[in-house]
């Protein structure tokens, strides 16, 4: 028992070589929001709070693929999705298509919390936070030079248009390589329990490099990108199509409780056996106070820490430990 | 394997003093659309394209609340969303916000086969129908004059009224009906519009596939998404089985339902029945929804814990039944 966190800023990728200037920022990021999570989790912050200020953190960061330096639609615009879900209650909230919100991930909570509905987008879910009084901001706040030049360098390395009328491959196995080593996938995300077996998850993204506009992907689907009940909270990122026909974050609870399954192994199956390689990675947390990170992408930004005062961070496969 | 199998359904939620006249449309309407699909599985045709076919056959009837017929927008509008999914490698796609396009089951298998995407909404969507060359037409073919009156009638009482197709008239003699309505949807803030609708198929090869349509909640905000576009909510197909939903949107999302009659099947090893009779039973809490499901063995089962479900099943021994009651 005891608390646990965890949480990501997106799986892909993530080539060795990345140069130190890219992969620093990032890590000194979740270094910190991490400590931002475990801090608010000692002071008995709830689950649903902790997560919802974590991924606020990093909505902020330009470093990561949710709100400022989120990725650009192919008409180069940027339209963010998030989604939260309380473990105890089964609520949820969930937003898409949003280009002046600052935080997407606390317009998802407004939803889930001021509203009978679970999931507002575009105009409206816009409406909705100027009627809430959210904090908006002009859309070229969340553009980054870094995001133009991946768009740029997207559009050229597929210079062949898709064919609409040729059947499109879904699952695509490798990411186009941009050159500079960076992940065009990737998602951030955030799991907590606390020593009540009190569970939440919450995930914002800017979505897929060019994709078209009015796409949505698997984080604002309640079972794909995102889900919580009394067993676990799961935080899910890769590529969208997959992890939505996978029913990635559900199917870790599912495999838990139909099962019996431990934590670790579900979301390893999940990973593993249910999505094709390349496509997924998932952060998760059990009521009991268990901590999984998952991938079958080349990396994953991930960090996590529980209640003993184990603390873990890594982009690929190996780990860094400390003490809290 | 056992052979084909449909069901369709018109959504979950019937008002007990539903005239009969509503009644026999319903039915008939619900007859019709079955002998479409048994036709075009007697030719053989995939999964896929029969849950296609029959659903597009309920939008285009305004007797439902998808395509023509839709329940209204708080502004008046209509905004429609769809998705289909093929249990054959578990392809899915989906829309939501459509407002011109005629039949948006057909748009949201266009995305699944003709989009790097599986999910397109709004401005997006309605753009990928241009680029696709789908029939559009403008926003007021989907709306219904009654629905028009059920829209008044809504913000007028800015409650919930339990079953929008009373006529006016009836409501004073019904009164007791409105001051304790069979609530469903729990807040008071829009009129219950449950006649989502939606189509299974198992075909004689033992492929699955399901596909759900809707115009949503009547008076709805504008940009409120609910469970039927969304993939593992209200609609899942897989290599075991193919499940369509309809009831309190919020109750069928948090619940994953869908996606959980096809888990605990292949999780738990339940038979088809059993798998929809335990979703049904255990997770909708106080919500309110029904379901219908095939498996790849040729079975049908449907499951509802809401008052009626208007719906319609057959398989290849012949077998076909619709109804509306328990």
């Amino acid at each position: 028992m005891g608390w646990a966190i965890a949480l990501h800023g997106g799986a892909g990728d993530i080539a060795p070589e990345i140069p130190p200037e890219r992969r620093q920022p990032r890590e000194a990021a979740l270094r910190h929001c991490l400590q931002i999570g475990v801090d608010a989790l000692k002071a008995q912050k709830s689950p649903l709070d902790v997560v919802e200020l974590v991924v606020r953190e990093l909505e902020n960061n330009p470093h990561f693929n949710a709100g400022k330096g989120s990725v650009l639609t192919t008409e180069g615009t940027v339209e963010m999705e998030a989604c939260i879900m309380d473990g105890k209650t089964k609520k949820c909230g969930a937003v898409s298509g949003l280009t002046t919100v600052v935080n997407a991930i606390s317009l998802a909570r407004v939803v889930m919390e001021k509203t009978p509905h679970i999931y507002l987008a575009f105009d409206g879910a816009e409406k909705f936070a100027r009627e809430q009084g959210l904090e908006t901001v002009d859309p070229s706040h969340f553009i980054t030079p870094a995001n133009i030049e991946r768009l740029k360098q997207f559009k050229e390395a597929n210079r062949v248009q898709i064919d609409y009328a040729q059947p499109v491959e879904k699952d695509v196995k490798k990411e186009i390589p941009t050159g500079d080593g960076d992940s065009q996938i990737g998602t951030v995300g955030c799991v907590a329990v606390d020593n009540d077996g009190n569970l939440a998850a919450a995930t914002s993204t800017g979505g897929f490099v060019n994709k078209m506009v009015g796409r949505i992907g698997d984080t604002p689907i309640i079972g794909a990108g995102t889900y919580a009940n009394n067993l676990c909270a799961v935080s899910a990122t890769g590529r969208g199509e997959a992890v939505m026909r996978g029913t990635v974050a559900r199917d870790v609870a599912a495999l838990m409780e139909f099962k019996g399954l431990s934590l670790k192994d579900a979301a390893a199956c999940v990973v593993e056996e249910r999505v094709p390689r390349d496509n997924v990675g998932l952060v998760a947390v059990s009521a009991k106070g268990e901590v999984t990170m998952p991938f079958n992408t080349t990396g994953m930004y991930r960090a996590s820490a529980t209640e003993d005062g184990y603390a873990e961070f890594g982009i690929w496969p190996s780990v860094e430990n400390w003490v809290l | 394997m056992g052979g084909w199998a449909i069901a369709v359904h018109g959504g979950a939620g019937v008002d007990p003093n539903l005239p009969q006249q509503r009644q026999e449309e319903a039915k008939q309407l619900l007859t019709r659309c079955l002998n479409l699909g048994i036709s075009a599985l007697r030719s053989n045709l995939p999964a896929i394209d029969v849950v296609e076919l029959v659903v597009r056959e309920l939008e285009s009837d305004p007797l439902f609340n998808s395509g023509r017929g839709s329940a209204l927008t708080a502004k008046g509008t209509v905004e429609m969303e769809a998705s289909i999914m093929d249990g054959c490698g578990r392809r899915c796609g989906a829309v939501s916000g459509v407002t011109t396009v005629k039949n948006p089951v057909s748009l949201a298998r266009l995305v699944m086969e003709r989009s790097p995407h599986s999910y397109l909404a709004f401005s997006g969507a309605e753009e990928f129908a241009r680029q696709q060359g789908v029939e559009v037409v403008d926003n007021e073919y989907f709306i219904t004059e009654e629905n028009v009156g059920m829209l008044k009638l809504a913000k007028e009482a800015n409650t919930i009224v339990f079953d929008y197709r009373i006529p006016a008239l009836g409501l004073e003699t019904c009164s007791a009906v409105v001051e304790s309505p069979i609530q469903m949807n729990g807040l008071p803030i829009s009129v219950y519009a449950p006649e989502t609708v939606g189509c299974v198929v198992v075909d004689s090869q033992g492929r699955c596939a399901a596909a759900t349509s809707t115009g949503g909640l009547m008076n709805k905000m504008t940009g409120r998404i609910g469970d039927s576009p969304l993939i593992g909510a209200g609609t899942y197909a897989c290599n075991l089985c193919g499940v369509s939903c309809t009831g309190e949107g919020e109750a069928i999302i948090r619940g994953t339902l869908a996606r959980e009659v096809a888990a605990v099947m292949e999780y738990k090893g339940l038979g088809l029945q059993e798998a929809v009779d335990f979703v049904v039973k255990e997770r909708l809490d106080e919500g309110k929804a029904g379901l219908i499901a095939v498996s790849s063995k040729g079975e049908v089962a449907c499951g509802f814990n809401t008052t009626g479900m208007f719906r319609g099943c057959a398989t290849e021994d012949g077998f076909m039944e619709v109804g509306i009651w328990d």
